[in-house]
């Protein structure tokens, strides 16, 4: 079977979901073949294989940390050179995007950005215009260079031992170099774009507190990731990064449960693909109701409370 | 800063207003561009205003450059009138549904022999949603790829970003010149004033076509894609769920749904 090339994200040998979700996407289509980079790629073979992974490239070079996007755009490009697999699946991480990018310069071929699934004859579906539009499309030119959202598939589990191979790369001189990493708060929540459940607040949360004291117990519950409105991060209640909507993550979790968001079209275009959508709102006509799978009328001061000590009462 | 004469091109896009519904046309699956307001992608707002602020901190100048169709001019102007200097319009039929390798190239060949320290994109246009031109533009001109920043600092040939990543930032410095997109919220972006609007009306625009680029008719354009899109329809309504009105009892209902669909 054809090989079908998959780029894994992982950090000190933590292997990210959306990365496995990516080799079960690569079996649809041919023989999964998973490239994983920098420290602690050693380490993730066995996952990978168990995930369906046929081979795996590793190279633990520390490269491929301490400059953007560059030396893995290197790498890979060698294994495709090699291997000449049939297409390239990357995340839809901002870091993968732009790997996506430059692969396509370097290998000749297009791109397709954001798919959500993937046909055995390698067209692709995505969902565009924050999920009201549903397109085909086909690269038709060179090897096809995907990225796939997460949580666009599950994950496949049992299968074997790959074949894993050493990747030699001579990576030229770089020209940018990154000299500190700042993890800004680890909360220890999933991260947003890959979490199964998110809870999501806007406007009617109110404030700062609100965030800390209704969305976030009720997040760390249900072990979900937390979100937030535009209006609630222009506010100050939230940090930016946690935006879902237009101009901020595009989300498609099992469970999204929006508190105090009217649905603006800003916010819908980053929610509206989740599998089940959940929202407590006081106003009965916020066109957020209109995606709701369940909707509560009321005051989320009362409702996310009392919500919280029932899931709290069942564990 | 120590920096003197900076020159900076931000590179703009114009964009359906991102508060309306978005469309595709039926005719060749491309947008539709006379379906909503014409405006500046809100995301590139940020990269003017990043650009003008750099400048102002020194000295230099700063010119918006855009592909795109005739109206697009209308966008470079909004772009000169929050304070840049110049502007840089590349418009020609043949571009019309081009693909982001075939507008990385545009911009690249506009940009190459013009010596700017700078180039500055948004992180993202809020219609395409790719995300990938910045880096492909580094890659064409072979200068350092500096993209998602959330700060910027330009000292004496060399540059400094924060990089936005999921878990916090990375710290990452290169030399001068460089490719630079910056992530929202960098800054706030000004409005322009009434004597800036007024000027940018006048403010003469440069003009290219692919002619004026050397650019091949041949590698751009709908036609010469390396992707197509062959369908598209609109996503199907969903069915009515469930509403409950609060009367003290919307929390255990929730809590309800939420056991028979096997969240909790």
């Amino acid at each position: 079977m054809s090989d079908v090339l998959v780029l894994i994200e992982q950090t000190k040998g933590e292997v990210k979901k959306v990365s496995l979700e990516l080799l079960a996407m690569a079996a649809k289509v041919g023989s999964p073949v998973a490239v994983v980079l920098g420290p602690g790629a050693d380490s993730t073979s066995g996952l990978l294989g168990e995930h369906g992974a046929k081979k795996v490239y590793v190279d633990s070079n520390e490269i491929y940390v301490n400059q953007i996007v560059v030396p893995t755009v290197t790498a890979l490009t060698s294994v495709i050179n090699e291997l000449k697999p049939v297409a390239v699946l990357v995340p839809s991480s901002a870091d993968s995007k732009e790997v996506a990018g430059r692969l396509a310069l370097t290998c000749n071929s297009g791109v397709i950005t954001d798919a959500s699934d993937i046909s055995a004859d390698l067209s692709v579906t995505q969902n565009i215009f924050g999920g009201a539009t549903i397109v085909t499309s086909k690269v038709t030119t060179g090897t096809p260079i995907i990225t796939v959202r997460p949580n666009s598939i599950a994950p496949v589990t049992g299968g074997a031992t790959a074949e894993v191979i050493a990747l030699a790369v001579t990576h030229e001189s770089g020209s940018t170099s990154v000299t500190n990493r700042v993890a800004v708060a680890k909360s220890g929540r999933p991260d947003l774009s890959e979490a199964a459940i998110v809870v999501s607040g806007g406007r009617g949360v109110a404030s700062e507190d609100g965030f800390k004291n209704l969305i976030e117990p009720l997040a760390d519950l249900l072990g979900a990731a937390v979100g937030a409105s535009r209006a609630a991060t222009d506010a100050g209640w939230y940090p930016h990064q946690f935006q879902v909507g237009q101009t901020g993550k595009t989300v498609s979790p099992q469970l999204y449960l929006a508190s105090g968001i009217s649905g603006a079209i800003q916010h819908r275009a980053g929610m509206q693909t989740s599998k089940t959508v959940v929202v407590v709102n006081k106003d009965p006509e916020a066109p957020i109701f209109d995606l709701a799978d369940f909707g509560v009328v009321g005051d989320l001061n009362e409702v996310l409370p009392d919500l919280t000590a029932r899931i709290k009462a069942r564990k | 800063m120590g920096v003197t004469a900076l020159k900076i091109c931000v590179c703009i896009k114009q964009v359906p207003d991102s508060w309306a519904e978005k469309k595709l046309t039926a005719a060749d699956n491309t947008l539709d561009r006379a379906a909503a307001d014409r405006v500046v992608n809100e995301l590139d707002e940020y990269a003017v205003e990043e650009a003008l602020k750099i400048v102002e901190a020194g000295e230099g100048e700063v010119t918006i450059l855009s592909v795109g169709p005739v109206e697009a001019a209308d966008s470079i102007r909004k772009a000169i009138s929050m304070g840049a200097h110049a502007g840089i319009h590349i418009v020609d039929d043949a571009i019309h549904g081009s693909d982001a390798v075939a507008t990385s190239l545009v911009i690249s060949e506009a940009l190459k022999n013009r010596d700017f320290d700078l180039i500055i994109f948004g992180s993202e246009s809020t219609d395409a949603r790719m995300s990938v031109v910045p880096a492909m533009v580094a890659a064409r001109l072979n200068l350092p790829q500096m993209t998602f920043a959330k700060k910027v600092e330009v000292s004496a040939g060399a540059l400094t970003i924060q990089r936005q990543t999921e878990t916090g930032y990375d710290e990452v410095k290169s030399s001068l010149p460089a490719v630079v997109s910056v992530v929202e919220k960098i800054n706030e972006p000004r409005y322009p004033s009434f004597k800036n609007i007024m000027a940018a009306k006048k403010a003469p625009l440069e003009t290219l076509s692919l002619a004026d680029l050397g650019v091949a008719a041949s590698s751009v354009g709908q036609a010469n894609a390396w992707s197509a899109v062959s369908a598209f329809a609109d996503r199907p309504a969903k069915p009515a769920g469930t509403k409950v009105v609060d009367d003290g009892n919307g929390a255990a209902q929730l809590e309800e749904f939420l056991v028979t669909a096997k969240f909790i």
